[in-house]
């Protein structure tokens, strides 16, 4: 059975070819949709007796039915929100059925990035539960003849105590389904007390299908008659195909034909990248016939780009003064009155996605409308991007969203969606896409080359009388305005605009980059980079001041106070700030945790040890990381232990959170260790894992501790908030045990071997 | 026409020779669980079992399979789950859980050749499965649980 849903006892049909053995495919088929209707809205949700809310039904079996509306990548929000919705339901979670949503406004934002779903989507869920709950107690409270105020609810029970009378949700649902939705200011909200699910969490609703491989990536999706495609782009952004020979193409067994794909019309958004399609009857067949197309290509303006001469000419743009985003006191006149100045200047590469399912997706096009299947992060832009490029109303496009096979932010993406899309409509037929791995290292939205230099004066105990700091990063606004070249407020504010320290005077300015790849957001985005070089040179001042690390970066951070944005742009990752502010007290409270859960200071660090701490706001989540690292005389480098501590405010999951605190380290492990994307004459020179390495078992940490911090504030960010310290963290552990600072990532540079 | 048994059942192919037997798996057995992460041998989401060694179907062509026997996630046990598959869920190893079959078939075959391995031994033989997510502490302890469990 699929994962994805369990295909209905009414109205769907199954599809999919269903060879020996295969799974069936949980896909619904929507007989409305060949019918010229508009888009259905058919959920089990929806057709359940009693359904008060988009995101929830109970049938008379006590089936609850949940609907995940945001896409599952790994960070289980799939589980996580139906839990919300099931806690405030006081449902059993065994009788829970989680259906995956289609791509529908109906169900609000469903880019299921940034690290946001909990915290946009907690409260929609909880008032899902309340109302059904609330409806089901009117209902019991009414055959009972009682007043509602003297029922309660039990797990899948409506209860009154003094007659001992109970209920379940499912013979409640008819009666509770003629009863008024009450209004949210009528919903009584359990108390914490009283939370099942709710900070206590649970494993995936998946779990079990993940581990006997019956779950469904969009890699799975299989329909009747589909065929395969593989698509050579054009080497260079912007590219054309000038000619192609498609004979020894179509001599492959397999191919049935080739297709042209208009290139795009920039900017290049999320349109497909253009350039010649092998269709055939297996994937292994059109990667063949894609080798042998013989293409030649116009590589258009972007073949001018080479890294090596970019990264030095953001470094010059760097030293130059820039735009100014925030400023404190007056930094040009107290480094005028001279003191002991301090500059450095740190990179960080392009850095490529590298889901471990390569980009794939699903798409029929049949009399005007289009129905796909991807693993998609941002189902209604895929959505849009459809009916963009074929000219059809968006209310004909279907889009299913599969399990994704990793997302890290390439797959909020949908270029390769609307591939599939273009194909079917050319090629008559459903289409499915695959991109090789190749593919997916030289034609990602990279997150930015970033070149950052520092510059500080030091005073009395060595504190910084006077901080500039100035970066520059072709914008990820670039992939939507070809003439965007400077950081907007939403990147600059991912730890840049709101370095949190307690400095009398500080600058902060961003200067132009023109980008020539596709820019994109990749876990932690801006953060990665921003945090790596503020937390990196706060550990090179504190040495510069003779100072231990910890003590020196409290003593910045601090006394607890919010930070004052007045007259910044500084839009606090679109969160309101009495909600969330920016509080230093917290940061530092993080920080002063993990020096203790770490030992910090007390255990001893032989030769080639050392220790590393980075403390880090983002996504709305505090977080303070040490990394020990030991360092060998062949200069390998291992990572015996990580100690974290996260303030996230109210943590729905706790197992899940610590399994992706777990994860950051090693994604940012992949970041320091050789993470590099690199380009000549405007082509990517990666391809695959063996020039794009990521981290393998015995390269990560050996063990990451990871400590929750209890917190009554609301829910933050927890897919993201981890990258970033551990990255600075071990870059200064590297120092500490080496004596080498890490000012270019990745440490490949470093020559430590 | 390559005979090769795929789960315990003889299946013939009399396609291209040369085609891995991963796409044989998926696209035309339509056995899925097995996964396409790289195409050249560098990040195991492919791996099955062929006469019980863990191989990477992937690189592994149709030509090399003739008389073979192969073993997917599918078949890996047909009773109920095998210790490795438990041990995952018990130590909730799985993120986006793409990587996982290959893990999980790599982990299962080292255990077939070594009760007892150590934290090296187990680098040694898991180092050629990557996960992005970055479960590969909790991959350890799973082999470590599946290997009390197997003893």
């Amino acid at each position: 059975m699929s994962t994805m849903e369990n295909v209905s006892r009414r109205r769907f049909l199954t599809g999919g070819i269903i060879a020996a053995g295969a799974l069936v495919l949980g896909v619904r088929y929507y007989s409305k949709l060949s019918s010229g209707d508009k888009l259905p809205h058919d959920t089990n949700a929806d057709h359940a007796t009693l359904h008060p809310s988009v995101y929830l039904g109970i049938d008379p079996d006590g089936t609850v039915w949940i609907v995940a509306s945001r896409s599952e990548m790994g960070t289980t929000s799939r589980t996580t929100l139906p839990l919300v919705v099931a806690d405030e339901l006081d449902a059993d979670w065994k009788r829970v059925k989680i259906e995956q949503a289609i791509a529908d406004k109906r169900y609000g934002d469903q880019n299921t990035d940034g690290s946001h779903s909990i915290r946009s989507f907690y409260d929609a869920m909880r008032q899902a539960g309340a109302t059904a709950r609330f409806m089901l107690i009117q209902a019991a409270a009414q055959q009972w003849g009682v007043p509602a105020t003297e029922c309660e609810t039990d797990l899948h029970v409506v209860v009154h105590r003094s007659t001992n009378r109970t209920a379940g949700y499912g013979e409640l649902a008819s009666a509770a389904a003629k009863l008024p939705v009450p209004k949210r200011e009528e919903l009584k909200f359990k108390a914490r007390s009283a939370w099942r699910y709710v900070g206590k969490g649970e494993v995936s609703y998946d779990l079990e299908a993940l581990v006997t491989g019956k779950a469904v990536y969009g890699m799975d999706a299989r329909v009747d008659g589909m065929v395969y495609a593989s698509v050579e782009h054009p080497p260079v952004l912007g590219g054309k195909v000038k000619s192609y020979d498609e004979k020894e193409a179509l001599k492959v067994a397999g191919v049935r034909q080739t297709v042209p794909i208009d290139p795009f019309q920039p900017p290049a958004a999320f349109q497909p990248l253009g350039g010649v399609a092998v269709i055939a009857d297996n994937t292994w067949a059109a990667f063949q016939g894609r080798k042998k197309l013989n293409i030649s290509w116009d590589n258009g303006p972007n073949e001018s780009y080479d890294s090596d001469a970019y990264k030095n000419e953001l470094r010059e743009t760097t030293h130059k003064p820039g735009k100014v985003v925030r400023n404190i006191g007056d930094a040009d006149a107290a480094f005028s009155k001279g003191g002991k100045v301090y500059e450095a200047d740190y990179y960080v590469p392009l850095l490529a996605h590298a889901t471990m399912e390569p980009l794939v997706a699903l798409a029929e096009f049949k009399d005007g409308k289009v129905t796909a299947w991807a693993p998609t992060q941002n189902p209604q832009a895929a959505q849009d991007i459809i009916s963009k490029e074929l000219g059809i109303a968006k209310e004909d496009v279907i889009c299913h969203v599969t399990l994704l096979g990793g997302g890290f932010g390439r797959k909020s993406k949908p270029d390769y969606v609307a591939e599939a899309a273009v194909l079917s409509k050319k090629v008559g037929r459903p289409v499915k896409v695959v991109w090789t791995r190749e593919d997916d290292i030289k034609f990602d939205y990279y997150n930015a080359v970033a070149a950052m230099y520092m510059k500080a004066m030091l005073g009395a105990n060595g504190k910084p009388t006077a901080w500039l700091q100035r970066s520059a990063f072709p914008p990820i606004t670039s992939i939507f305005d070809v003439n965007a070249v400077y950081g907007d407020p939403n990147h600059l504010q991912q730890g840049w605009t709101d370095i949190p320290y307690d400095l009398p005077n500080l600058r902060i300015e961003n200067g132009p980059a023109k980008a020539h790849v596709r820019i994109g957001w990749l876990r932690s985005v801006a953060n990665i980079y921003h945090a790596f070089a503020i937390q990196c040179f706060t550990d090179e001042l504190a040495h510069a001041a003779g100072r231990d690390p910890l003590d020196y970066l409290l003593d910045l951070i601090g006394n607890p106070r919010t930070i004052d944005f007045k007259g910044v742009d500084y839009p606090n990752y679109g969160a309101p700030f009495d909600a969330y502010p920016w509080e230093t007290g917290r940061l530092r409270h993080v920080t002063e945790l993990v020096a203790e859960k770490s030992g910090w200071g007390k255990r001893k660090h032989g030769k080639g040890t050392g220790v590393g701490i980075a403390a880090h706001r983002s996504f709305l989540s505090y977080v303070a990381t040490v990394v020990e690292v030991e360092v060998n005389d062949q200069g390998e480098v291992r990572i015996p232990r990580v100690d974290t501590v996260l303030d996230a405010g109210l943590v729905v999951n706790p197992e899940a959170t610590r399994a992706q605190f777990e994860g950051a380290a090693v994604f940012g492990t992949s970041i320091v260790r050789t993470g590099e994307i690199t380009a000549t004459k405007g082509a990517i020179n990666q391809s695959n894992f063996q020039d794009y390495p990521v981290a393998r078992i015995g390269e990560v940490p050996y063990q990451t501790n990871v400590y929750i911090v209890d917190s009554d504030a609301p829910p933050a960010g927890i897919g993201e908030p981890g990258v970033p310290p551990f990255v600075a963290a071990f870059c200064n552990a590297i120092y500490a045990a080496t004596g080498k600072r890490v000012r270019d990532l990745p440490i490949t540079k470093l020559g430590l071997t | 026409m390559i005979q090769l048994k795929v789960n315990g059942a003889v299946q013939s192919f009399d396609g291209e020779p040369e085609m891995p037997l991963l796409w044989y798996l998926r696209d035309v057995l339509a056995l899925t669980g097995s996964k396409f992460g790289c195409g050249v041998g560098l990040c195991g989401a492919c791996t099955v079992h062929v006469n019980g060694q863990a191989t990477r179907s992937c690189v592994t062509v149709m030509r090399d399979t003739a008389g073979k026997e192969v073993t997917t996630i599918e078949g890996l046990e047909t009773n109920g789950l095998h210790p490795v598959q438990k041990a995952w869920m018990q130590i909730n190893v799985p993120q986006c859980g793409y990587c996982q079959v290959g893990q999980i078939m790599q982990a299962a075959a080292l255990l077939n050749s070594k009760k007892k391995p150590s934290d090296h031994e187990i680098d040694e033989a898991m180092s050629g499965n990557i996960c992005r997510c970055g479960t590969y502490q909790r991959i350890r302890a799973a082999i470590k649980a599946a290997s009390g469990e197997m003893a």
